[in-house]
């Protein structure tokens, strides 16, 4: 098991690299209770490895381990909005919380957002989710001009 | 959507003590801040120290102080001491809502109350204290500056 980063470790958030993805997979795992390679592998290779501006997948290290991730991208002109950043993950090793790990990560990919030409950021969260529902809003982000819908199609 | 006079009030009350931690806030000073009767908050107040959200401080110049995690007492934790979001808009509970109108009204204000109170439960008292304070500056911004006062 990896340790919390010692208090006053150097923090980086960089791009995530391939050698990244064993610790990104088992982050995942840790917190959703699934483990799902597959998935983390196709992410890697549309978000991580094209280097895209419009795209982002980033990792927070301290201590040599890796602590956390964001993934997102620039998306135009879905729902009818003008281009726009959106975060579509984001996660910090539980033992690594509430140390500012998720504030830098979110940082990094808004500044990522804002050089690839948008001024807005927007995410969708579980209603039940309250842990990442109060991150966003204690990041100063409010509720969009949008509403979710959706059909049980059984 | 609107909360009870006591919840608002409530919810005032706590935003002033969590905004000054460690000092007293007196009564009396919320009370006329905020255009209500000292009896009212009075019964308020009592209700947030049963809660441990605030203690009340004695001798001169006494009044409460924030006792509370800002960072982790959501504006839920607050509201579920005074009223029940859930409760006052289910249309099934009236006799209306036997009918099959009534219950699809019911289903519909169930899906505006769950979105309240994930709202309100996603929302700390910490996260609040900065929004007013970008509020605040946002208002200075906007405010015309007095130099820019056209005088006739």
């Amino acid at each position: 098991m990896t340790e919390p980063p010692p208090a006053g470790a150097d923090l980086r958030v960089r791009p995530v690299e391939a050698a990244d993805l064993d610790q990104v997979i088992a982050i995942d795992a840790d917190i959703t209770g699934k483990t799902k390679p597959d998935y983390w592998f196709e992410l890697f290779h549309r978000y991580g490895a094209s280097r895209s501006r419009q795209r982002l997948f980033l990792v927070a290290e301290a201590g040599g381990d890796i602590q956390g991730f964001i993934i997102g991208e620039v998306r135009d002109w879905e729902f009818g909005s003008p281009p726009c950043g959106w975060v579509f993950g984001i996660s910090v090793r539980p033992g690594a919380r509430l140390a500012g790990i998720g504030t830098r990560l979110l940082e990094a990919i808004c500044a990522g957002f804002r050089h690839a030409g948008v001024n807005e950021v927007r995410t969708l969260i579980a209603r039940d989710n309250s842990l990442v529902l109060s991150f966003f809003r204690s990041q100063g982000m409010m509720a969009a001009p949008f509403i979710p819908l959706e059909k049980d199609l059984r | 959507m609107k909360l009870q006079i006591s919840t608002s009030l409530a919810l005032y009350s706590v935003l002033e003590f969590a905004a000054s931690p460690g000092h007293q806030v007196s009564a009396a000073d919320i009370a006329a801040k905020y255009k209500v009767s000292t009896h009212h908050l009075a019964k308020v107040l009592r209700e947030l120290v049963r809660a441990d959200i605030i203690e009340s401080t004695r001798g001169v110049g006494g009044g409460y102080r924030f006792r509370a995690n800002a960072r982790r007492l959501t504006l839920m934790d607050v509201i579920d001491l005074f009223e029940d979001i859930g409760g006052r808009t289910g249309g099934s509970r009236d006799r209306a809502g036997s009918t099959d109108v009534g219950r699809a009204l019911g289903v519909v204000l169930a899906e505006i109350d769950d979105i309240a109170k994930a709202t309100f439960r996603s929302i700390t008292i910490g996260t609040m204290l900065k929004l007013i304070e970008r509020q605040g500056r946002a208002g200075e911004k906007t405010q015309i500056p007095p130099k820019a006062v056209r005088r006739n």
